[in-house]
């Protein structure tokens, strides 16, 4: 009996809700650092600032254990040149991947430098870096020495379609060894360790604590960030968080453009936890954010797709030759050795297969040739990589579990028998975020971001290391903090719009809600934008706002949850019309389409976008494409202190 | 023969089952409660019985309460049925779907 609908019908009545229900019950707690998000980057800030001797906090909307796209696992530690085993510079490595327009160079250079002492760091705290049962000997990329696993991935250039970048020959690299700076790791072990290890440091853990706000200095927008507000969503408990310093490092905005539970449940990209809460107190608080316009289309996963994204284009599916219905093989890359980890196919390659199809060269379904390939490779692939990699390690277990056998069968591929992704399907998670310098100090003091809280986030090792690095700045601000002022005002403010939806008991539901916000969003910021549709968009949000959002209830503290997530979709998605209005050009890189500005990046636009509340109105800016200045020079300038990887004691 | 109770209820929100549970097996330790990203489950009321799966139509399939289950065999997942994955043994070109 483990449905709902059992227990009712069992028991003749619903359960009690389970845990103890204090709506408006107030609890205080002080921090020299608060930080924000309990996922990759929030674990290692938290592991960092306390390293430094300091009072840590961690307030998680989940449970910090596996919480976050990086909870369950991670199988690529992406752009580790500082490793042994790598033949490219860092620093020489870090501009090659910087080379790409609206990327973040701060987070980049920072990234190639720490993160392979954040790795070692992981493997000390207990997690698996290395081959050590020597389970992969044989596999292409294994180094016996070290054991460390070498993914085919960037071994040429950062590049996921074959012949979009030009070789490069590498001033640190001139023999054209592979670069080797990616390295397969053992990502499921990740996250349990690093709750650990924040636990052994003392930091205090506030699980399933969502944070709806920021507190600041005098309650002034703009003002020093000194705390955060939220509540705890099992039992309704307000939560006063006080702190010298903040990092923020929740997800960015997710499911804006989807929502269809009945598809195959919360079938998307990332989680429903992933609704944007950082971004938007950030920016509530007068924080300065950028590339608020970028959104990209959902190739897969959206519930209305196969969630098993296999083939050409699934991160962790390196040297699976993709064959035909007869066995026939097809020009799709096989993200391996052979093609340096390309996963994409080139528009021409991409024509000749559809082509291919119709003229019945080509017969469907495709599949996944994994009993063709050399055993250590299969191997490599299908339990290393597939079984490490966040949500793929359950969907192994259960086809080995009903009968799949990787050396016997050919796994089926749903590209081409699903249709395209249409262009409504948008996401906006890998875009926009706060604008940080070198400190990753946000444009507010006292405010710290890392990982996808930041603009231009990017995979799992980025979060590791710019978290940890955030940790450590966020502690040294926090050491020479002077005194500031709560205000008692902001925090009734919050405590209001907290807990509206729970004095009502009918009008509109979470899922509505989201549903309206998402309906907005597929008509007027998709594929075509122009003034008028955008304006009409911003009007139909404001409408939402103006007479949903005041019908929303929320019969628990759960589901008081989700309604307050649906408050931040629906600021964050205003915050990106804004930000589309505002660009009055195309570009090709934030993949932004306006139709009365179709000029695609034309040079005065060739600036990132920047955009922030004054006194509750929207004010935009400019900044320089790479703003950030000499990577190396000023990475080398703001860390003259550091200390590599961390001594334990 | 007693008259079966009928209650009236609402449609069930669907999929229903992202997971399933082998009631012999599992002893309620609610671990599975605790590593869900998004608290689907809620404790079962009787204590040492499975959790309760409540809100279904949020699960994003992550699998961590199935991977980290401390007792093997006690959560099954269970994909929706529009999401069963096919596969072909290559000798036999036999077509099989979970």
């Amino acid at each position: 009996m483990s449905t709902w609908h059992e227990y009712l019908k069992t028991q003749g009545h619903a359960p009690d809700w389970p845990y103890p229900v204090s709506y408006d019950k107030e609890q205080e707690i002080d921090a020299d650092v608060l930080v924000i998000g309990g996922g990759i980057a929030g674990c290692w800030a938290a592991i960092a600032a306390a390293r430094q001797g300091l009072n840590v906090v961690l307030a998680e909307k989940g449970d910090t254990v596996r919480s976050g796209a990086g909870g369950p696992g991670c199988d690529h530690w992406c752009n580790a040149p500082a490793n042994p085993l790598s033949n490219v510079d860092p620093d020489e490595w870090a501009e090659h991947m910087a080379d790409r327009p609206y990327c973040n160079g701060i987070g980049l250079q920072i990234q190639c430098r720490e993160d392979w002492d954040t790795l070692l760091e992981m493997e000390q705290i207990g997690g698996k870096i290395r081959d050590t049962k020597d389970e992969h000997k044989g596999a292409q990329g294994r180094d016996e020495k070290t054991k460390l696993m070498i993914s085919p991935r960037y071994t040429k250039v950062h590049s996921y379609v074959p012949d979009m970048i030009k070789p490069i020959t590498f001033k640190s690299n001139p023999d054209e060894k592979l670069n080797n700076v990616v390295i397969r790791v053992w990502g499921s072990t990740f996250k349990p360790a690093l709750k650990k290890e924040c636990k052994r440091l003392g930091v205090k853990i506030y699980d399933r604590v969502m944070v709806t706000g920021l507190l600041t200095d005098k309650g002034v927008q703009g003002g020093r960030v000194i705390g955060a507000l939220g509540f705890n969503n099992r039992t309704g408990e307000f939560m006063i968080f006080k702190a010298k310093a903040t990092i923020l490092a929740a997800a960015g905005g997710g499911s804006m453009w989807l929502i269809n539970t009945e598809l195959g449940g919360y079938s998307n990209m990332m989680s429903r936890t992933s609704t944007g809460d950082g971004t938007v107190m950030a920016w509530r608080a007068g924080a300065e954010l950028t590339k608020m316009e970028a959104t990209g289309m959902i190739g897969i996963a959206t519930g209305l797709k196969h969630k098993w994204y296999t083939g050409a284009g699934d991160a962790s599916y390196e040297n699976v030759p993709l064959v035909d219905a007869n066995g026939k093989r097809l020009p799709l890359p096989i993200q391996g050795w052979e093609d340096a980890g390309a996963m994409m196919p080139s528009m021409e390659v991409e024509k000749k297969i559809r082509e291919g199809i119709k003229s019945g060269e080509y017969a469907l379904p495709f599949y996944g040739d994994f009993p063709g390939m050399p055993d250590a490779e299969r191997k490599a692939t299908w339990r290393l990589m597939l079984g490490e990699e966040s949500t793929t390690r359950i969907i192994i277990d259960t086809l080995n579990k009903a009968g799949y056998d990787e050396s016997r069968d050919l796994l089926q591929s749903y590209k081409y028998i699903e249709g395209n992704s249409l262009p409504q399907w948008r996401d906006a998670g890998y875009g926009g975020g706060i604008v940080v310098d070198w400190n990753l100090k946000s444009s507010l003091d006292g405010l710290y971001a890392a990982g996808t809280q930041m603009f231009s986030p990017e995979d799992h090792s980025y979060c590791a290391a710019t978290g940890r690095y955030a940790g450590r700045k966020a502690a040294a601000y926090a050491r020479k903090a002077g005194a500031v002022t709560v205000s008692r005002e902001q925090i009734d403010r919050e405590k209001v719009r907290v807990y509206a939806p729970t004095k009502r008991t009918s009008g509109m539901d979470w899922k509505e809600v989201h549903a309206g916000i998402a309906r907005a969003m597929q008509y007027y910021v998709s594929e075509y934008k122009d003034e008028n549709l955008l304006t009409m968009g911003l009007g139909t949000l404001q409408k939402i706002e103006a007479e949903a959002v005041p019908l929303m209830y929320a019969m628990d503290p759960h589901k008081l949850m989700r309604s307050l997530e649906d408050t931040s979709l629906l600021t964050y998605a205003q915050i990106i019309i804004e930000a589309s209005l505002a660009r009055k050009a195309s570009s090709m890189p934030l993949s932004f389409q306006r139709i009365d500005y179709p000029q695609l990046d034309p040079p005065d636009w060739n600036h990132f976008l920047t955009i922030k509340l004054v006194n509750d109105k929207v004010k935009t800016g400019k900044l320089p494409l790479t703003f950030w200045g000499d990577m190396k020079k000023q990475y080398e300038a703001y860390n003259k202190d550091y200390t590599g990887v961390y001594k334990v004691k | 023969m007693a008259k079966e109770k009928v209650i009236a209820m609402p449609n069930l929100t669907t999929p229903n089952n992202p997971v399933t549970f082998n009631e012999a097996i599992c002893n309620g330790c609610n671990h599975c409660v605790e590593v869900c990203q998004i608290d689907v489950y809620i404790p079962n009321p009787e204590k040492g019985k499975p959790p309760m799966i409540l809100h279904p139509d949020e699960c994003w399939y992550c699998g961590c309460c199935v991977n980290d289950c401390p007792r093997p065999g006690a959560i099954k997942f269970n994909w929706a049925l529009q999401h069963r994955p096919y596969w072909k043994n290559k000798a036999t070109g036999v077509v099989h779907q979970i």
